[in-house]
C-alpha cells in the first residue's frame, strides 16, 4: 500500500490516542451546554423546586427522629437524587447523537473505539459537577452547610461524582438501546423517579413500612444520600443498625463498582454490534 | 487498481416482520480516482453497501477491500484512507462549522494546528468562511451539506464515499453541490456515490452500476444506459381521441422508429435522435395538418425508464418489493470494468431467474 499521512496509526490507537479522543469527544460534548441552555437552566430549575417543596412545603410534616434540622438532612438527598437523573441525561445525548448520524461519523473517523462513550460519560460528570455547584449555593440559602472539615467535603463531592459516573454508564447503555429521545426521557422519568422516592432522601426510612425499609436502606441512592451525610455532619437517622447504617460510604463505593461493573460492559456491547 | 472491490455482499436485517435480504450477493469493482455512481430506488440497498464499505456496517457473507485494506479484518486502517458524507453521516447542530472541521480533523488524528490549517482550507474551498462561526443550527439545507462533504475531507482521504450528497436539495443547490464533488474528482479523490438521479450519476459519474433489490443489475456510462432505454423521445398528446390515427398518419415520417400509441391517456410516443430540432418539425406538421394538441415535449430517459427496461417493473414497485424475493429476480453481476483496461461490458438484461442463496 502506498503511504499516507496516517500510515503510522496502529489499528488499535493505543491509550494515548484513546485518552486524547475521549478528550476531544468530552470538548464537543460540553461545548453543547451554553449553546442550548435550557437543558442546563431546567435541570437546575427541577432541582431547585424539590429544595424548595420539601423545605417549606412538606418539610414542616416530616420530623426527624433525633431532631436536628430537616433543610440540612434534604440538601444532600437532593445531591444525590441530581446526579441519579445524570443517566436520564446521558441517556437523551446518546440517544440524539445516535439518531441524528454523528455516531456514525464518529464510527467511521480513525479514532479511538472508545472515545464516543468515555467523551460521554466524562462530560456528563463535568456537566453534573457544574450543576452541584449551582445547588449548593442554593442549599446555603436556604440554611444548608457543611459542619466538617474540607477533606470530607472534597470526599463526598468525590463520591456524588464518582455515583454520577456510575449512572452515566446506564444511560449510556438505555440510550443505545432506545429508538428515540422521547423514549430515552420516559424510560428515565419511568426508572429514576421510583428509586429516588424509594429512599431515605425526603424521608427517614423510619416512617416506612417493615418491608419497604430493607429496601429504602439498601438502595444505591439511600447509600450515597447517607454517606454524603455522615461525612458533611447532616442528620443521618437510620431505623435500625446494620450494614447500611454502619458503613454507607463502602455501600456506595460497592454500589458504584457494581453498577460500572454491569453497565459499562452492556453500553460497550451495544456500541459495538451497531455494526451488525 | 481496484480502490474498491466488493464481491457477493450479502445483508441480511432481521426484522419481527421478517428477514429482510438487502444485498443479494452484489459485486462491485471501482478503479483508483475514477467516479462510480451506484444507482437505484430506495431500499435498493445502495446505503447498506456504503455502510459496509465505510465499516459501519459488517457483511453476513462476502468481501470487500478499500485501499486494499479488508472491510472487516482492517477496519481501522479503511477508515484513515476514507470520507464519509451523505444522509446518514452527519455534523454537529451545536457546533459552528469550524469547529466541526476541527473537531473532525483532530479525530482523523491531524495535529491541531494541522486541524486548524485544514479547517480553513475546506471553508474557503466550500464557500463557508462567512458563515464558519455560526452555529450548524442556524445553516440552510444546502450549506448543512457542504459542511458534511466538508467535514468527510477533513483528513484528506483518498477515497469518498456520499450517500445520496444532493437528497432533499434544491436545483440551485443541488449544482453547487456538485461542483464541489467535481472539484474532489479533479484532484484525483476516488468517489463513491449513490444517488436516485440518472441525472446526477450522468454529470458526476465515470462509470455507473444500477443497483436493485440487492444486486448490480447493469453497468456501463450514462450513455450506455440511456441507449438501453431508448435515448430521448417525444410525446405527443393529441386533445381528440379520434385524431390519434391521423395523427400518427402524419408523424410517421418523423422518429427513429415506430410511434407508440396509448388510446386511453391520447399519448403519441417515438424513440428519437434528432432532439429540439426534432421536436419543431413535428409541431409544424400537427399544426399544419390542423391536429390539436394538449402537450408535446422532448422525454429524456428517467431512472424509472432504466428500470423498467432492466427489470420490467417500475423504481418505485422495487420499495414495496424490497422484501425477501419479490417474486421479481434479477441477476446479473459485474463490476464496473475498464479497471484493468478492458472496455466496459455493455449494459445486458437480467438472465438469471433465481435469487442466489446466501454462502
Amino acid at each position: 500500500m502506498t503511504a499516507t499521512p496516517h500510515a503510522a496509526t496502529s489499528p488499535t490507537g493505543g491509550i494515548r490516542q484513546a485518552v486524547s479522543d475521549g478528550l476531544i469527544i468530552t470538548w464537543r460534548n460540553l461545548k453543547r451546554i451554553p449553546r442550548i441552555p435550557e437543558l442546563a437552566i431546567f435541570a437546575i430549575v427541577q432541582s431547585i423546586m424539590f429544595v424548595l417543596l420539601f423545605a417549606f412545603v412538606f418539610g414542616g410534616a416530616i420530623p426527624l427522629p433525633d431532631g436536628g434540622s430537616y433543610r440540612e438532612f434534604l440538601m444532600p438527598g437532593i445531591f444525590a437524587q441530581t446526579v441519579t437523573f445524570a443517566a436520564a441525561t446521558t441517556a437523551v445525548g446518546m440517544t440524539d447523537d445516535l439518531n441524528k448520524g454523528i455516531i456514525d461519523r464518529f464510527r467511521s473517523l480513525p479514532m479511538a473505539r472508545s472515545a464516543v462513550l468515555s467523551g460521554r460519560t466524562l462530560s456528563d460528570v463535568v456537566y453534573n459537577g457544574g450543576i452541584l455547584v449551582v445547588l449548593m449555593l442554593s442549599g446555603l440559602a436556604v440554611g444548608w452547610r457543611v459542619h466538617t472539615g474540607p477533606v470530607e467535603f472534597v470526599g463526598a463531592v468525590a463520591l456524588l461524582l464518582l455515583f454520577t459516573y456510575a449512572m452515566s454508564w446506564i444511560g449510556v447503555w438505555v440510550g443505545l438501546s432506545v429508538p428515540s429521545v422521547e423514549v430515552a426521557n420516559q424510560v428515565g422519568f419511568t426508572v429514576l423517579f421510583p428509586l429516588t422516592f424509594l429512599s431515605n432522601i425526603f424521608v427517614p426510612t423510619q416512617t416506612l413500612p417493615w418491608w419497604l425499609r430493607p429496601v429504602a436502606e439498601w438502595n444505591p441512592v439511600s447509600a450515597l444520600t447517607a454517606a454524603t451525610r455522615q461525612l458533611w455532619g447532616n442528620p443521618n437517622p437510620f431505623a435500625a443498625a446494620g450494614f447500611p447504617a454502619e458503613h454507607p460510604i463502602l455501600l456506595t463505593l460497592i454500589w458504584v463498582a457494581v453498577l460500572i461493573a454491569i453497565f459499562a460492559p452492556l453500553g460497550v456491547r451495544r456500541y459495538q454490534s451497531m455494526s451488525r | 487498481m481496484n480502490a474498491i472491490i466488493a464481491e457477493g455482499l450479502v445483508k441480511i436485517y432481521r426484522a419481527k416482520s421478517g428477514d429482510i435480504r438487502a444485498l443479494d450477493g452484489l459485486d462491485l469493482a471501482v478503479e483508483e480516482g475514477s467516479v462510480l455512481g451506484l444507482l437505484g430506488p430506495n431500499g435498493a440497498g445502495k446505503t447498506t453497501t456504503v455502510r459496509i464499505l465505510a465499516t459501519l456496517l459488517r457483511p453476513d457473507a462476502g468481501r470487500a477491500t478499500v485501499a486494499g485494506f479488508d472491510v472487516v479484518r482492517d477496519a481501522h486502517r479503511v477508515r484513515t484512507v476514507i470520507g464519509l458524507s451523505g444522509q446518514y453521516a452527519a455534523v454537529d447542530e451545536n457546533l459552528t462549522a469550524r469547529e466541526n472541521l476541527v473537531m473532525f480533523g483532530r479525530l482523523y488524528q491531524l495535529p491541531h494546528a494541522e486541524a486548524r490549517r485544514r479547517a480553513g482550507e475546506l471553508l474557503d474551498q466550500f464557500a463557508l468562511a462567512s458563515a464558519a462561526d455560526r452555529v450548524v443550527k442556524t445553516y440552510s439545507g444546502g450549506m448543512r451539506r457542504r459542511l458534511d462533504l466538508a467535514s468527510a475531507l477533513a483528513g484528506r482521504p483518498r477515497l469518498l464515499f456520499l450517500d445520496e450528497p444532493t437528497t432533499g436539495l434544491d436545483p440551485r443547490s443541488r449544482l453547487g453541490m456538485w461542483e464541489v464533488i467535481r472539484e474532489r474528482v479533479r484532484e484525483g479523490t476516488t468517489l463513491l456515490l449513490t444517488t436516485q438521479y440518472l441525472e446526477e450519476a450522468d454529470a458526476l459519474a465515470h462509470g455507473i452500476a444500477v443497483v436493485d433489490a440487492g444486486r448490480i443489475i447493469a453497468r456501463g456510462t450514462a450513455d450506455e444506459l440511456k441507449a438501453q432505454v431508448g435515448g430521448e423521445r417525444i410525446e405527443v398528446v393529441v386533445r381528440e381521441p379520434a385524431a390519434i390515427a391521423r395523427a400518427v398518419q402524419v408523424l410517421s415520417r418523423h422518429g427513429d422508429g415506430e410511434w407508440a400509441t396509448d388510446a386511453h391517456t391520447r399519448r403519441l410516443t417515438v424513440p428519437t435522435a434528432g432532439g429540439a430540432q426534432a421536436l419543431v418539425r413535428i409541431v409544424r406538421d400537427l399544426d399544419e395538418a390542423a391536429i390539436a394538441i394538449d402537450d408535446v415535449g422532448l422525454r429524456r430517459p428517467t431512472l424509472d425508464d432504466v428500470f423498467l427496461a432492466l427489470t420490467g417493473h417500475t423504481a418505485a414497485a422495487t420499495e414495496d418489493g424490497n422484501g425477501a424475493g419479490d417474486g421479481i429476480s434479477r441477476g446479473d453481476t459485474a463490476g464496473t470494468g475498464g479497471g484493468d483496461g478492458t472496455p466496459p461490458i455493455p449494459i445486458r438484461r437480467a438472465v438469471e431467474q433465481t435469487p442466489r442463496k446466501a454462502e
